[in-house]
């Protein structure tokens, strides 16, 4: 399904990265991904991989002091080159978080936001995109006539799609998802893998799995991450059943991490 | 000795300090209210002092103090949260910040008559503003900054740092997360110190001594740049400068501030309580 002769969206060319405590992170890192395809990077905790997710839309500026060499290309052009305008372009490649975290009010506030951030007024332009955003998360059906009731109201699940949703609002062409499910229950889990399928149909996906289950059952191609490199990439079927690697074939057998 | 009774012992040892610095607080407020308020009274509030002070009421004191406060307020609170705002969000931790926190952490603690004196200088006779309202207001104000500052810098560290992560991830400008994010989830912290800054100045004496402050006034202030009458200045003066003076009236005066200052105290907490019940997180 995925061609590879296409032009990657997101190119990570020799990254390395480390913290204000000189702790590396990221060790020459290089990862291309590519439009409708759902990307899963795995590998044992603190290996990088949320690391690399904060860097691909630039919310590792928000962490001070650190170092990192390499280049990351969007759509061909260095994000970290100046002139990047780094709103758009977190409105373009948007991230959702382990823990679901709505901002404090209504659901309507949450999904309205990054859009009148964006300087957007138009209410119904406004309202046709957090519908839209909202169906495709498989919300839309729970809350539809409550939008004006308190975000914090939601149980877990329905609070991780807002989120999702609230990405999608955005219409972004990247979409960054760390550890989406981690809180979950499996029902939950399970509605925010399918409209993961249904998603990668109009956006490129990078996604940090829950669990090597759970990113072999979902991903078009993955990488294994250990200790800030990358050990393997390849496509979902196959890495899984015959990784090339043995710290691969370790991790996924569950003799370590 | 046992532990059950080494924790007897620790238990009555605190409850006895306590006991002692609290008593006698309640006792001073005990003997204030019960010998103030027989002075208390319609008149009392509303009319202007007569026959040199020994009758009729404080009603300018109460003006001028009410006035001071609210233009204190009105400068301290722009200086105070921006400061706070720029404290908290943008200076980056090194040693001119953290010169900085030290040094209003010291503000804090400097004797009140000290920014009396630096009113004087600087507002009274510097800027030429001369003995006014505009001066002791000022003075005031300067005196609250270190508290608002200090409160607003908390509250506004207080809130969850994913908050202002979410408002990033979703495109927003610092501004816009500070802006729409910190600040509204800030606002019953930043309310509370702006207010207990302000209860704290208002019964102050010293600043106002040489800046605003008069002995008497037969007329009303009529713009910033008039002297007015002020409570604990009042009370000061009916206390030690005019003699003869009817105790009912000093403890009166005494009693009148006392619940000034409570009033913006029991405002903090109850507005305090209302947002936070109202909040989520």
């Amino acid at each position: 399904m995925v061609s590879q002769v296409e032009a990657p969206i997101i190119s990570v060319r020799n990254v390395t990265f480390s913290y204000a405590d000189g702790t590396q992170a990221l060790n020459n890192v290089s990862l291309d991904f590519q439009a409708n395809e759902l990307f899963v990077i795995f590998g044992p905790a603190r290996s990088g991989k949320t690391t690399l997710l904060r860097l691909l839309n630039r919310l590792s500026d928000l962490f001070e002091g650190t170092k990192m060499e390499g280049t990351v290309l969007f759509n061909g052009r260095d994000i970290y080159s100046r002139g990047t305008e780094v709103t758009d372009l977190r409105r373009r490649i948007s991230m959702v978080f382990a823990t679901p975290t709505p901002l404090p009010g209504t659901i309507y506030d949450n999904m309205s936001y990054g859009l009148k951030m964006a300087g957007m007024g138009d209410s119904q332009v406004i309202e046709r995109r957090i519908e839209r955003g909202l169906k495709q998360a498989a919300l839309w059906d729970e809350v539809e006539d409550r939008l004006n009731t308190s975000a914090f109201a939601l149980s877990g699940g329905q609070k991780q799609r807002l989120c999702l949703a609230r990405s999608l609002a955005l219409e972004p062409e990247v979409i960054l998802l760390d550890n989406p499910t981690s809180g979950l229950d499996p029902i939950s889990t399970a509605t925010v893998e399918n409209s993961l399928e249904e998603l990668k149909q109009s956006y490129a996906i990078v996604m940090v799995p829950h669990s090597v289950q759970q990113a072999a059952r979902i991903a078009d191609r993955a990488a294994f991450m250990l200790d800030g490199q990358i050990v393997e990439v390849g496509k979902g079927g196959e890495l899984f059943l015959n990784p090339q690697d043995g710290r691969t074939e370790d991790y996924i057998t569950g003799r370590f991490g | 000795m046992k532990p059950q009774v080494i924790q007897k012992i620790g238990f009555v040892a605190t409850a006895i300090v306590s006991a002692i610095v609290v008593v006698p607080i309640f006792l001073v407020i005990l003997f204030i209210v019960i010998n103030g308020i027989q002075a208390i009274s319609w008149e009392f509030l509303t009319q202007p002092p007569r026959n040199g002070m020994t009758e009729g009421g404080i009603m300018p004191a109460i003006l001028g103090t009410v006035i001071l406060t609210v233009v204190a307020a009105i400068f301290a609170m722009p200086f105070g949260i921006g400061s706070a705002i720029y404290l908290a969000e943008y200076a980056s931790d090194n040693w001119l910040t953290r010169t900085i926190h030290l040094a209003i952490v010291n503000l804090a603690g400097i004797p009140s008559i000290v920014y009396g004196l630096f009113g004087l200088g600087a507002f009274v006779l510097f800027f030429r503003f001369g003995t006014s309202i505009l001066a002791g207001a000022l003075t005031l104000a300067l005196m609250t900054l270190p508290i608002i500052i200090s409160t607003s810098e908390e509250a506004i560290l207080s809130v969850p740092m994913e908050f202002r992560v979410v408002s990033y991830s979703l495109g927003a400008t610092k501004w816009q997360t500070v802006r729409n994010q910190v600040l509204p989830n800030a606002l019953p912290g930043i309310i509370t110190g702006v207010i207990l800054g302000l209860a704290r100045v208002a019964g102050e004496t010293a600043p106002i001594l040489f800046t605003v402050a008069a002995f008497y006034l037969s007329e009303l202030p009529k713009s910033i740049f008039d002297q007015a009458m002020a409570l604990p200045y009042h009370l000061y003066v009916i206390s030690t400068q005019v003699p003869g003076m009817p105790l009912e009236i000093q403890y009166g005066t005494a009693l009148v501030l006392l619940l000034f200052v409570l009033f913006f105290t029991v405002i903090a907490a109850v507005m305090r309580s209302i947002m936070r019940r109202r909040r989520e997180w």
